[in-house]
């Protein structure tokens, strides 16, 4: 007989064979990170029932397992090769296949020269994702199947992470998406990346097989596998088990099983892990701590007997919807806190006509509503005030600690700090992708865990050991968690370690202190997450503060908000009464915008019938103000449409492509103009698009570069395709010398991406891809090495023509650079006359693809301010020293940018950061240094592929509330 | 005691008087080489100290401490150091950094300031730091990089790498375990030694060293089997360094393989050979090119005596010539590519796959810049030009689990095994 064990990050796999591979027994379960018990438990079942005794070959397999056998002496297998074992014994003709685990997605070609791939280390895409993702749709992954059956619209969401993904599937919530759409939408998505990361440029066709829990279990993901990859996959029977019999098949040493299981249980006491010191030593430190805590009270009403003039406050969060009532001087007369289901609407309209009915001798005199749904709400409701979250916030936190200087609020999604400078918010931090780690991922691993949240907290109080398992990614804490409780970690242990977890990335990622000197004194903690005691308890250990939490610290949004609409109530509210409560309708419609490139996916509510509604998706105001948003003060929009303005020229050397991506955006003039003089007609790839970039993307070999280089592939696709033979991107080590910095080089990836290109993407015969490597720095040598470069690819062409051609391109790329700081002086000075505020939108040059800035440009000019971008300032300024080595051309353009505006009291500097940019680990800090030396605000915006700009938007008008006051 | 001076710019200087008071700290990342390094600057008359300290407050300190989007080589480096600083065996007083610079566009140049940046963060501005640079970055009156210090910084880099390659070439067959480890800590000892009388540096000795040491190693009793042959290349921290590569070398040592780790005599000749590649690329002065050609001839010389002696025990395989070495990649890559470890890093794999360490294992930093292009952006060209490659990508961070990690070494290395017993 021959056992094959499968033990998975979330499930355990056996298979029984006997002497012919036939399976005697087969079981799948979820092992909730008790893998020594369930591998245990189950050796003990089969020696029992089948084995009874007798010769049996025993081999285990899977990432859980790994740890397991070799401490055990057991023999192991890969999983992935386990599987190629097992398909090449049950489906010999078998092409390709797919298989999808709780945290890993693996590929295997098999015909054509056999290949294995596996997820990299930045892993969305997996089962666990899609738990994820039902939990916060808040329904069963096979309801989640279902309704994706009768989706209508399929949405982008990013799947590489679970984090960007949430920032995706939130505000479609939000906006009121349906969730079957959302459901395929999230099916679509992981089959999109598990293709375009893995497969890498190889074509996956033939018998392409499906195994593994998500695809066996879920069949409108292998209906989206199917769609993506214009195939029919077969999904085998025993899929679940594939490994374990791959493992079972592999195996050749004989196991006395009662061995085996007495080294499995005794496996794991042994081995130590790092902790911290518990939270509490005893119950008195407990209780004192809680009586400390207890003191920080809000006064209470008493809504049954109150009457007269009352305020509400609303805080529709990520994943619950919150609501006080206050009287007038501030107590709480009633409160709500709850899920909001993915849809806040009628969670609100209930609470209401319950206020209406239970207490009609209150009257609302006015009403403010924040959070992600704050419009939503707003419009459905024809609610007073819509304010941003941090400011809502602010104000509560005021009410509790008058003279508090730093606000943190975790919540489900979102973290949410800021610093109060003199009496205003002055540096704001909110959770980025990649620093996540709040109130939902506690909840998650509670629920993997088979605990409700509440229960889960409340076992770290006590923990002996609690386990540092380090801050950053949650798809990553999994394996973290499994490796500390292979350590023999407890399930207390691993929840104070959780919780460990949540505080250090909010200290040490999010608002990158060291101490809490530079936080202040007087913090003021909130947000549901503080509610769990040894969250809090590590917080002020970490910081060595005590802090103040609030005991309404769950709803100091919706209480923030109550107390600023009591401050600016006119005395009656605007809130729809009681008749068109009960008569409320609510429509929801999809449409695509269709008003420019971008073409948003908009969610259209309309509420009463037509008499109010609201637009959500949309990134400018067209849709809503049917008109197009003016680019008088819009420096992005000038320079795109300036360089879109180098048309192509027939010439008698035919075509020349150049892929409109990454420095091309700085360099068009000069290489347009350049070879338009040698007699080039010059043509740019198309304007970015999704469609673009999903064209290219199975050619990108490196998932974790930042996506403006992951749109080259796109770029270079699209002249492929169009049939251009001879396309001209070149590697630059070196960039214009600006004479701002140490050095002018261009960064790694912007400097030598046409490799990647080369190397990744297969070309039809007879195209050219020129990438030499030029050096435009050295303006005399230019020529002359131009010369050699090109004559390897063209005949003809002589030293005297590219001399003139480069001549006439230097100086069209110092034309270009004149227009740009002319243009930007006049906005600069048109702004002041208009007494607009202007913000420094400061990046690279490629941000200005609206694909890359996701149209933030926009957003800042239709909150009424000018934009204009560094390049325009950088050129008034002479070098200086900075606290780094200031060696890139593009880089020192943003030290000067911030350095110039640390006197004009109109300017304000915000900085695009793409996600994976390396680089911007060091410039981020300096320009941080620079502008807060010189008392000015850092804002810093990091972008993806995500389309959402809810966190953006929360962001920015935090940063203009802050200018206001 | 010695007064604190400051640089124009305001930079903390490493004074004459510290040289004579401070211990200087110098972080940990080859342990061969490292060793005759600090044992030159103790020769050239710095109070040097080699830290070996690790374990997790290491990459506590450095998440602390640094942008936690820096790379991985940076957090763990001055993490190090300030977990050494903290530790309260160092008189905070009498206690100086080193640290390399190399002034490439790669954001490693950055870390010095980087690691100031930390020093601030963490109160300890008053530590001087000593850039260690061949740029001409930085200067200290208290610290010069001589010419004589130059070169037997180089003689340490041959003997290093004569030494780390024959230990693993012997080891993994080695009858006597720890035999050959013995007879490299003999040699370090030797060499050290002998440095501090000054000798061991001309070329003539350092051909009578190691023709000395590789009849040493032949000695070893070896019981030579099949093993599967894996290569380790990537970014240089995490390439040599245990801390940063979640001691892998001892990680495939337990899965029964032979390891080859390509020396940094290459990357010193890398480095040497971009300053004549930029001129022939970008043009520059005509001078300038001889001078670096007299370098990098002077570097060859070393190169060529080690193949000789390593050629010499006629049990070793020797490094190839770094002319064949950089031939591999015309037509892969181009020479201009020279961040971080830049073609060099792809020509590694070709040449670990052409002399039979067809498996590899690509380490490098989770979001590190030129390896986005040379490592992973070339691994599917590597195995058009030869299909023989098995390479795996693997990502160091403080958050990657060792779990994922060796899981996705493992597939690699069941596919080489089963090459193996088709042999």
């Amino acid at each position: 007989m021959k056992i094959g064990l499968d033990v998975g990050s979330t499930t355990i796999k056996c298979v029984v064979l006997d002497d012919n591979n036939q399976i005697l027994y087969q079981s799948y379960e979820r092992h909730y990170s008790q893998i020594t018990e369930k591998m245990a438990e189950l050796l003990t079942k089969i020696q029992k029932e089948i084995v009874k005794g007798k010769q049996t070959l025993l081999t285990v397999s899977g990432s859980a397992g790994m740890g397991i056998s070799q401490t055990c002496k057991l023999p192991f297998i890969q999983e992935v090769y386990a599987t190629r074992v097992a398909v090449g014994k049950l489906i010999p003709d078998a092409d390709v296949i797919i298989e999808l685990g709780g945290e890993d997605a693996k590929i295997l070609f098999l015909s054509g020269g056999t290949e294995v791939r596996m997820n990299g280390t930045c892993a969305g895409g997996t089962g666990a994702f899609i738990d994820q993702m039902a939990t916060l749709l808040n329904i069963p992954l096979d309801e989640m199947n279902r309704l994706a059956k009768q989706y209508e619209k399929i949405y982008t969401i990013a799947s590489r992470c679970g984090v960007f993904a949430k920032s995706d599937v939130q505000p479609l919530l939000n906006q009121g998406a349906r969730k079957s759409d959302i459901s395929a939408s999230i099916f679509a998505a992981v089959a999109n990346q598990t293709i375009a990361g893995l497969a890498q440029g190889r074509k996956i066709d033939g018998k392409v097989i499906y195994l593994g829990g998500p695809l066996t279990f879920l069949s409108q993901l292998r209906e989206s596998f199917d769609h993506a990859l214009q195939t029919k996959g077969i999904c085998p029977e025993n899929s679940l088990y594939y490994v374990a019999i791959g493992a079972a098949l592999s195996s050749g040493i004989e196991t006395d099983l009662d061995t085996a299981l007495e080294s499995i249980k005794a496996y794991g006491t042994t081995a130590n892990f790092l902790s911290i010191p518990p939270l509490f030593e005893n119950q008195e430190e407990y209780d004192e701590f809680k009586r400390r805590h207890a003191e920080c009270r809000v006064p209470r009403g008493n809504a049954e007997t109150y009457e007269g003039d009352a305020y509400l406050g609303i805080d529709a969060g990520s994943t619950t919807v919150k609501a006080v009532l206050l009287g007038k001087d501030g107590e709480v007369l009633d409160s709500i806190y709850k899920g909001n289901s993915g849809n806040p609407v009628p969670i609100i309209r209930e609470y209401l006509l319950s206020l209406y009915n239970k207490y009609p001798k209150i009257q609302i005199a006015a009403g403010a509503v924040t959070g992600y749904g704050e419009e939503l709400l707003k419009n459905a409701f024809n609610i007073d005030f819509g304010i941003v979250e941090t400011v809502a916030h602010f104000t509560a936190a005021k009410c509790f600690l008058p003279n508090v200087d730093f606000v943190i609020d975790i919540g489900g999604q979102d973290m949410k700090c800021f610093k109060i400078h003199n009496g205003a918010i002055d540096n704001i931090f909110l959770n980025e992708a990649c620093s996540s780690g709040c109130g939902s991922f506690l909840q998650t691993f509670a629920n993997t865990l088979g605990y409700d949240i509440e229960d889960f907290a409340k076992l770290g109080l006590f923990a002996k050991h609690p386990v540092d398992l380090g801050s950053r990614c949650t798809v990553f804490m999994n394996s973290q968690v499994k490796q500390a409780q292979k350590d023999g970690a407890t399930t207390e242990d691993i929840s104070a370690g959780l919780s460990v977890s949540v505080v250090k990335n909010a200290i040490y990622k999010v608002i990158r202190a060291a101490s809490a000197e530079e936080l202040g004194r007087n913090i003021v903690v909130q947000g549901g997450t503080f509610l769990n005691d040894a969250v809090l308890r590590i917080f002020e250990n970490e910081l060595g503060v005590h802090v103040s939490r609030p005991d309404i610290s769950g709803l100091m949004g919706a209480y923030g908000a109550g107390i600023y609409a009591k401050n600016r109530s006119t005395g009656e509210s605007t809130i729809i009464k009681k008749d068109e409560l009960e008569n409320f309708q609510h429509e929801v419609k999809v449409t695509s915008c269709g008003r420019c490139s971008n073409n948003c996916r908009l969610t259209i509510n309309v509420f009463g019938g037509g008499a109010r509604r609201f637009i959500g998706g949309n990134r400018c105001e067209k849709p809503v103000t049917k008109r197009s948003s003016s680019d008088e003060l819009n420096m992005y929009a000038f320079k795109l449409q300036t360089l879109r303005s180098y048309q192509p020229v027939k010439g008698k050397r035919g075509q020349i492509g150049l892929p409109m991506g990454l420095n091309m955006y700085e360099l068009l003039p000069f290489w347009h103009t350049f070879f338009t003089q040698l007699g080039f007609e010059v043509v740019l790839s198309p304007l970015s698009s999704r469609e673009l970039y999903i064209e290219g993307q199975h050619t990108i070999p490196s998932d974790t570069v930042c996506f403006p280089a992951k749109l080259m592939h796109g770029h270079v696709q699209a002249l492929i395709d169009q049939g251009i033979e001879n396309i001209f991107y070149p590697c630059m080590s070196y960039n214009f010398d600006e004479g701002l910095g140490d050095n002018h080089y261009n960064c790694p990836v912007v400097a030598y991406y046409p490799e990647v290109i080369s190397a990744n993407m297969s070309a039809p015969d007879g195209l050219h891809f020129i990438h030499d490597y030029v050096g435009i720095h050295r303006k005399h040598d230019f020529p002359i090495k131009m010369h050699g470069v090109l004559a390897k690819y063209f005949d003809g062409i002589s030293l005297s023509e590219i001399k003139k051609a480069a001549k006439a391109a230097y100086n069209e790329y110092d034309n270009y650079l004149a227009r740009i700081h002319e243009k930007g002086d006049r906005m600069i000075a048109q702004a002041q006359k208009e007494h607009r505020q202007i913000i420094v939108l400061s990046g690279r040059p490629y941000h200005l693809d609206p694909e890359i800035n996701h149209g933030i440009d926009k957003l800042i000019i239709s909150l009424g301010a000018a934009v204009i971008s560094e390049d325009v300032l950088s050129c008034k300024v002479h070098r200086f020293p900075t606290a780094v080595l200031n060696q890139w051309t593009y880089h020192s353009r943003l030290y000067a940018a911030a350095k110039y505006i640390g006197d004009k009291p109109d300017m304000n500097l915000v900085q695009l950061v793409s996600f994976g940019c390396g680089v911007d680990a060091i410039t981020t800090d300096e320009v941080r240094r620079i502008l807060e030396e010189n008392g000015k605000i850092y804002t810093q915006i990091k972008i993806d592929e995500i389309t959402n700009l809810g966190t953006v938007k929360i962001r920015l008008r935090s940063l203009f509330a802050a200018l206001e006051s | 005691m010695a007064d604190l001076k400051f640089s124009k710019d305001g930079r903390l200087l490493f004074t004459k008087e510290m040289k004579k008071e401070y211990t200087i700290l110098c972080p940990m990342m080859a342990p061969i080489h490292f060793q005759l390094f600090v044992n030159v600057l103790k020769n050239c008359g710095y109070n040097v100290e080699l830290l070996t300290n690790d374990g997790p407050n290491v990459v506590q300190e450095g998440l602390k401490y640094v942008h936690n989007d820096t790379c991985y080589p940076a957090l763990l480096v001055i993490g190090q150091f300030i977990d050494a600083l903290h530790s309260g065996k160092y008189d905070l007083e009498r206690t100086a950094l080193m640290i390399t610079q190399t002034g490439g566009g790669c954001r490693a140049s950055n870390y010095i300031h980087l690691l100031r940046k930390a020093l601030k963060k963490a109160g300890l501005e008053k530590i001087p730091v000593v850039s260690l640079n061949m740029s001409g970055l930085e200067h200290n009156p208290g610290f010069h990089l001589t010419l004589s210090m130059l070169r037997k910084f180089i003689a340490a880099v041959v003997y290093g790498d004569a030494l780390m390659l024959l230990d693993n070439q012997t080891k993994a067959y080695e009858e006597i375990p720890g035999e050959s480890r013995r007879t490299v800590e003999k040699w370090v000892d030797a060499l050290s030694e002998q440095f501090n009388r000054g000798q061991g540096l001309s070329l003539k000795q350092l051909k009578e060293n190691l023709n000395l040491i590789v009849k040493d190693f032949a000695q070893i009793k070896i019981n030579k089997r099949p093993k599967i042959k894996v290569g380790i290349v990537g970014e240089i921290y995490v390439k040599y360094s245990a801390l940063g590569n979640n001691n892998l070398e001892d990680f495939l040592a337990e899965q029964g393989c032979e390891v080859n780790v390509p020396g940094i005599l290459n990357f010193a000749l890398f480095k040497v050979d971009n300053r004549l590649e930029d001129i022939k690329l970008y043009g520059g002065s005509k001078a300038k090119f001889v001078v670096v050609k007299a370098l990098m001839d002077y570097l060859l010389k070393m190169q060529n005596i080690l193949i000789r002696a390593v050629e010499s025990g006629q049990k070793f395989l020797a490094p190839v010539p770094y002319a064949h070495t950089k031939s591999l990649v015309k037509g892969v890559i181009g020479y201009g590519n020279k961040m971080g470890e830049g073609w060099l890093l792809t020509a590694e794999m070709l040449e670990l796959v052409e002399q039979g360490y067809e498996n590899i294992v690509c380490a490098q930093p989770f979001g590190c810049l030129p390896n986005h292009i040379c490592g992973k952006g070339m691994i599917h060209r590597i195995k058009a030009v030869d299909e023989r490659a098995n390479i795996v990508p693997i990502d160091y961070d403080p958050s990657a689990t060792r779990v994922n990690q060796e899981n996705r070494i493992k597939l690699m290395l069941a596919v080489a095994r089963e090459k193996l017993n088709k042999k």
